[in-house]
């Protein structure tokens, strides 16, 4: 997957911003509010168009990509319908693309157990709790199979417990996917646990500051968390998002730098 | 397990206390309200407010002749509530689809909803011909048109954005937007003004009828009854028009239920 990307217009949210992410790699966003990740977000996902600069996955661009259907999304609500109980809420995208019945049971059923919510296909989105319907969100989304998942700070409503939880989870989904994910996070410990890279912003403009390469072994497990490795690296996150460039950094800093 | 079951003993035990706690007191005043009324009445207002003994005689003695109204006015008012919905509806999906249409509409049906429109009554007798139900159905349709058509235009407007934006990541079309998210968000938005309809609808085909057509219905009995100084069948009519109304309306309450029945739960909590 080629993935050059840039972004820039009359407000600039955006500035000489440009990222080749590969097929399988788990990249998050981070930085202070207002920097522009969320947007960067929406841009690929043809959500938004930007004034100038394109997005490209798998040679198309990004808007073909949506009509393709290769982008599951997941917002930071979990926007479920609450006239649609769980399975319903799964069903969705693919009532939209039409699938065959029997296929589209099996899919929904799938996804449901991916995200261990088994027991619960009949209930209604009140019934849940946050982290369960952030679940389904998840299980929704990927029931397209989609090529790119993009995550919009999914867990940034949730308490600390239940987003490492869900951290841990999201990291399995990836391993049994292998979907390409974009991950937008406030959370540093979050960006580095679940990343392969984590690029770091800077506000007005939105730009790349650094991008940390994260070469914590996979699978990562709660001793992860507790590794010497992973405090360094959010050590290095945490000072490029200070504005200083961490000098343990090993990442290639493939951004480039302010445009203007 | 114990815990189980203690549970669930408990829950049918709290269902009954639940509810009598909700209607036992509204019944209490009900009953102390008829009481006070029939003692109070006994005495020197007995012609204009008979006491609810005489009432009651008058409806049995007029069963006959009430029946046959009560359908009367009941199917002018359901044949307006039908008119007045369909119309309602039609219009909400026109000016939700189409930008400019809202613009035009929405504040001219705003509007409208605070004219007094029962003034229409007259007009509306002479139009559609004043011993036809049309006439009054018209009438209790016009009342029932602006709640629906606003709060229908509402519902399939009114939408999350986000979830417009997740239809869009999955390249939906409008058609499958507007079955998947605006009809399931406006339904209820639809009950609410169906229920505010009913009420209107009976209002209309009364007040039609007040402003003339055929004896027997319920509005013309009252009326003839009021004018002979038969307060008891005058009161014998209202009571039995409200019952009518109320049947009406616990039927859509009924319907309401049933179609959003996986949403209450997140309504009531």
């Amino acid at each position: 997957m080629l993935f050059p990307l840039t972004g820039g217009g009359s407000t600039r949210a955006l500035d000489g911003i440009s990222l080749t992410i590969q097929p399988g790699e788990f990249v998050s966003l981070i930085g202070p509010s207002g920097c522009g990740k969320s947007t960067l977000l929406r841009i690929v996902g043809d959500l938004i168009r930007p004034t100038s600069g394109h997005v490209e996955v798998n040679g198309k661009t990004a808007q073909q990509a949506r009509l393709d259907r290769d982008y599951g999304m997941v917002f930071q609500a979990p926007v479920l319908f609450d006239w649609r109980t769980v399975e319903a809420n799964v069903r969705l995208p693919l009532e939209v693309m039409r699938t065959q019945r029997g296929e589209r049971d099996r899919r929904v059923r799938e996804m449901i157990e991916l995200v261990e919510l088994g027991g619960f296909l009949r209930h209604y989105p009140h019934q849940l709790s946050g982290g369960m319907q952030q679940r389904v969100a998840i299980a929704r989304a990927l029931a397209l199979q989609p090529a790119l998942l993009l995550m919009d700070e999914p867990f940034g409503a949730l308490d600390e417990m239940t987003r490492e939880r869900l951290n841990t989870e999201v990291l399995r989904i990836w391993t049994q996917t292998r979907t390409t994910v974009i991950f937008v996070t406030h959370s540093i410990p979050e960006a580095v646990f679940l990343s392969t890279r984590v690029v770091v912003m800077s506000a007005r403009p939105g730009r790349f500051t650094n991008i940390v390469e994260i070469d914590l072994p996979q699978p990562r497990t709660d001793q992860t968390r507790e590794s010497e490795r992973y405090f360094e690296l959010v050590t290095e996150v945490r000072e490029s998002l200070r504005g200083r460039r961490g000098d343990t950094s090993d990442a290639r800093l493939r951004a480039e730098g302010p445009a203007g | 397990m114990t815990a189980a079951v203690h549970r669930s003993s408990q829950t049918t035990g709290s269902t009954v206390v639940n509810w009598l706690s909700r209607y036992g007191p509204p019944a209490i005043v009900f009953l102390g309200v008829i009481v006070i009324w029939e003692l109070v009445a006994a005495g020197s207002g007995r012609r204009v407010i008979p006491p609810p003994s005489a009432i009651a005689d008058a409806l049995l003695a007029n069963a006959d002749m009430l029946r046959r109204s009560t359908l009367a006015t009941f199917y002018e008012a359901v044949g307006g509530l039908v008119i007045g919905t369909a119309a309602g509806v039609a219009v909400a999906f026109g000016s939700a689809r189409w930008v400019t249409a809202r613009a035009l509409l929405l504040p001219v049906g705003i509007a409208a909803s605070a004219v007094p429109i029962i003034a229409l009554a007259p007009i509306l007798n002479n139009w559609f011909g004043v011993l036809n139900p049309l006439s009054k159905m018209m009438m209790a349709a016009l009342l029932v048109f602006f709640p629906v058509m606003i709060n229908v235009t509402r519902g399939l407007v009114e939408v999350q954005p986000a979830s417009l934006e997740l239809m869009r990541s999955y390249a939906a079309g409008e058609v499958d937007v507007l079955r998947k998210v605006r009809i399931p968000n406006m339904l209820p938005f639809f009950f609410t003004a169906l229920k505010i309809g009913t009420t209107l609808s009976f209002i209309g085909a009364l007040v039609g009828e007040y402003f003339g057509g055929t004896s027997e219905v319920l509005g013309r009995i009252v009326l003839t009854a009021m004018s002979g100084g038969r307060f008891d069948l005058a009161w014998a009519g209202i009571l039995i028009g409200s019952i009518a109304a109320i049947v009406a309306y616990l039927v859509v309450s009924l319907v309401e239920r049933m179609v959003l029945r996986g949403r209450f739960g997140a309504r009531t909590e």
